[in-house]
């Protein structure tokens, strides 16, 4: 008999971590209202108070809480990151994220009782990308890149002395993580040093007089939607644009979509998965209520043997699609 | 003055069949908006941190099918709500229009209004980091705020805000259907 | 301090032929001091070049030019994870590592950390200088104070700080190859059909802006960044290191008026226009340097 995976959920603000508490999460992982972690979304995150009332509060109902510390600090800025891990060692938190290696140097040498967990911004990608982290800063499990099959993930599994945990759900992120600066190009702000991805701040949609919608992110068309397409949010990575060779504009890099492996969630387990991901601390309480309640159901139905009755989570995606990327088949590289 | 309908054609009778008449004036309606921004306020005072410096910004909420408009400051010490005819065009810094229900659902806790704007159901302009903001700052609201505001009203409220949702299902399956 | 220029390791997918040329010229007539060889981006494409690198290497050595052996951005595939072994066993050349899997075996050797390995800090630098860093390549989004802080902390450790000041500057990796993608193909069957664009493959937006160049599962910016006129500060905050990423433009020439310009024998404004004058198919930016949006070109302390 397999552990059961742990459920691990968003919560980026006290309402929807609570809600994830409620929905059945395991551990749920959050950030402080900086650029410390790579969710440093406008009116997102905990301020101190907050994340110690919180972490009491999962705690009592005995969900772990992670802490994202998972961005690189410029050099000039890294009291941040350290303050931001003092305090959470201080509230108690469960586990670090982290993906930079002066981060997770400070925090293996300060609080060497308490977990680090490998973020996917440090795209640790291989066995032995992993088994540095390991044995270097004794991390004692990694986020895997959405970008390996579930085979691939088994032979990792039987090479590598820490646990697993994969995203199952939410956005899918296509670049490797932690070496994006599309948005800082755009911008001038920072996925990995500000924890930015298209900042709202620079969002914007103009209606067209026949009525499409074109979406910019700064001065560049992210995207232009007709009054039929569903929109997304400008992201660069899901935009559409014209190759000098083809006549039509395209989803150069990936479509508007969401993962969602639910159906693979009997493969993972046999894989050796440690824990699920859910992906979306900028999502709504409503967001994570149902998500965190239908993953909840059908992890305790594959652990029961019992075939796993999923609700149909597809309205929540985004372009209303969804698909189950690079862990299906290799041929979506 | 300004006078208007408030019964949508499309929406279900109940709550607002209920309030004074079926037509009602704008300056009626504002002590209501004014009770209904403050008792908000007062239960939830940790909202308005997650505004940030959006806390003084004038937003434009559009109820498109709707004879009037809403501006929402939702700044403690200066707080505003108020209805706004159609005809004026106030300065706002940020503007969120869609139909009456799908606003309800969005403010909503009940709903995901991440789903409805992928959806496209909901049109943003102006300063979409405020309207970010102000998202996120309602869904840090315990329960659902819907509710309260129902609630406000006692029964004949809490029934209308039901059927209203219920109301708002059945047009968001309606326009699944028609993709 | 002497200034010394590099050239960093082509990335795009050019030709046996067009390569060996390339070092060969290089070798002969380009003034800079470091040439990494290797390729970065694909793993796919490693084999067509792999049997020369000696033979470069060799030319470039001739020429009196340092040659570093640089490692793959992204490990994952079984041939991908046996060259990084590999290469951690190379004792001719030093080698450049551009992911923590080639870092795992060549921790406790000396090393050096490239642009592709996200070095962010001092704390960083510090814990990787002390297993063996020797050199560290920035991230090309870095602003300019925070160089300026790394650069004394590799004062203090001994260890060169390297700048991207020409070329495009790469923006993101991904698992997908999206040349493939252009065409409607996958990665598996790709025909290697990134050998069409020289410099990458360019992507405009649907409003007709110039915006991204892609390189297979690399993307660039379109606009090449160029720092020209930020010479004289880096100088004076001792980076030591200048790298110029290769485009399929003179580089002989490039690198000419770089090193004229770090001798400070020419004007900003005549290396400017000396380089301008190469025809490369973008503007110049130096956006992430002055902490901007990377695709603007700040004059002073504007926008141009």
């Amino acid at each position: 008999m397999k552990n059961a995976p742990e459920l691990v959920c968003p919560a980026g603000t006290p309402a929807a971590m609570r809600t994830a508490v409620e929905a059945g999460a395991d551990a749920v992982y959050c950030g402080f209202q900086n650029a410390t972690n790579a969710r440093n979304f406008p009116g997102l995150n905990f301020t101190p108070d907050e994340m110690e009332a919180s972490v009491a509060g999962a705690h009592a109902a005995g969900t772990k809480v992670l802490l994202a510390v998972n961005t690189y600090p410029p050099a000039g800025k890294f009291d941040l990151w350290k303050d931001a891990v003092d305090l959470g060692a201080r509230l108690g938190i469960n586990a670090f994220i982290v993906a930079d290696i002066g981060v997770a140097d400070y925090i293996a040498r300060t609080y060497p009782d308490i977990r680090l967990h490998l973020s996917v911004q440090a795209a640790a990608s291989s066995p032995e990308a992993i088994r540095y982290y390991c044995r270097e800063f004794g991390v004692k499990r990694v986020v895997l890149p959405r970008i390996l099959t579930v085979p691939e993930i088994k032979q990792i599994k039987t090479e590598i002395p820490c646990e697993i945990e994969t995203f199952i759900f939410g956005n899918h992120g296509l670049m490797v993580e932690g070496r994006c600066s599309l948005t800082n190009y755009v911008t001038g702000l920072s996925t990995n040093m500000d924890g930015v991805c298209s900042p709202a701040a620079e969002v914007q949609y103009l209606r067209d007089d026949d009525g499409s919608t074109t979406t910019k992110l700064a001065e560049f068309t992210i995207d232009c939607f007709s009054c039929t397409d569903t929109a997304g949010y400008p992201t660069i990575c899901k935009g559409r644009y014209r190759a000098p060779h083809r006549d039509d504009s395209y989803y150069a890099f990936e479509e508007p979509i969401s993962l969602n492996l639910s159906a693979l969630l009997p493969d993972l387990i046999a894989a050796g998965v440690d824990a699920f991901k859910i992906e979306g601390r900028q999502r709504s309480r409503a967001y994570v209520r149902k998500v965190v309640a239908a993953f909840r159901t059908a992890v305790d139905d594959v652990m029961a043997d019992r075939p796993p009755m999923l609700a149909d989570l597809l309205a929540l995606t985004e372009g209303h699609k969804q698909t189950e990327g690079a862990f299906k088949t290799k041929t979506w590289r | 003055m300004t006078q208007f309908a408030v019964r949508d054609t499309k929406a279900p009778s109940g709550f607002f069949a209920n309030l004074p008449a079926p037509v009602l004036p704008l300056f009626l309606l504002q002590p209501l908006l004014r009770r209904v921004v403050r008792r908000i306020a007062r239960e939830n005072p940790g909202m308005f941190n997650r505004l940030g410096p959006h806390r003084s910004a004038t937003y434009l909420i559009d109820p498109t099918n709707m004879p009037f408009r809403l501006l929402l400051r939702p700044d403690p010490e200066n707080l505003m709500l108020r209805a706004v005819s159609r005809r004026s065009a106030p300065a706002f810094d940020a503007k969120i229009a869609g139909k009456f229900l799908d606003l309800l659902r969005l403010m909503d806790a009940d709903e995901d209004g991440d789903a409805l704007f992928f959806s496209r159901e909901l049109e943003v302009t102006g300063n979409t980091e405020a309207v970010v903001c102000l998202r996120n700052a309602l869904d840090d609201v315990d329960g659902s705020i819907a509710e309260r505001v129902a609630g406000m009203f006692g029964a004949p409220g809490r029934a209308s805000l039901s059927a209203l949702r219920r109301a708002g299902d059945r047009a968001h399956e309606k326009s699944k259907d028609s993709l | 301090m002497d200034a010394k220029l590099t050239l960093g390791p082509i990335l795009f997918h050019w030709s046996v032929d067009v390569k060996r040329d390339f070092y060969a010229r290089i070798a002969d007539e380009a003034p800079v001091d470091t040439v990494y060889l290797g390729e970065v981006i694909c793993s796919k494409r490693a084999p067509f070049f792999d049997p020369y690198i000696e033979e470069a290497a060799e030319r470039l050595t001739r020429g009196g030019k340092k040659v570093v052996i640089s490692s793959l951005a992204e490990v994952m595939l079984k041939r991908e994870r046996k060259s990084a072994a590999d290469l951690a066993e190379i004792e001719t050349h030093e080698v450049e590592v551009n992911n923590s899997a080639e870092l795992f075996h060549i921790s406790g050797k000396p090393h050096r950390i490239g642009q592709y390995f996200n070095t962010y800090n001092a704390e960083t630098m510090r814990y990787l200088a002390g297993r063996g860093a020797t050199h560290f390549s920035l991230p090309a989004e870095l602003p300019r104070d925070s160089v300026a802080q790394m650069v004394e902390a590799g004062a203090a450790l001994g260890t060169p700080v390297e700048v991207q000041v020409f070329g495009r500057a790469s923006l993101a990796l991904s698992a997908r190859c999206y040349h493939a993608r252009a065409h409607k193909r996958h990665k598996d069957n790709c025909q290697f059909v990134c050998e069409q664009d020289p410099d990458g493959m360019k992507l405009t937006t649907v409003s007709g802006q110039e915006f991204l160049a892609i390189n297979g599962i690399q993307t660039l910016s379109h606009t090449f960044v160029s720092l020209l006129a930020e010479l004289d500060d880096m100088k004076s905050m001792g980076v030591s290191h200048y790298r110029l990423v290769p485009h399929s433009q003179d580089m002989v020439a490039v690198a000419t008026i770089f090193r004229e310009a770090l001798d400070n024998k020419i004007a900003t404004q005549e290396a400017e226009s000396r380089l301008c004058a190469l025809g490369f198919p973008a503007e110049f930016s130096n956006g992430f340097w002055h902490g901007v949006a990377g695709h603007l070109r700040m004059t002073g302390t504007s926008a141009a």
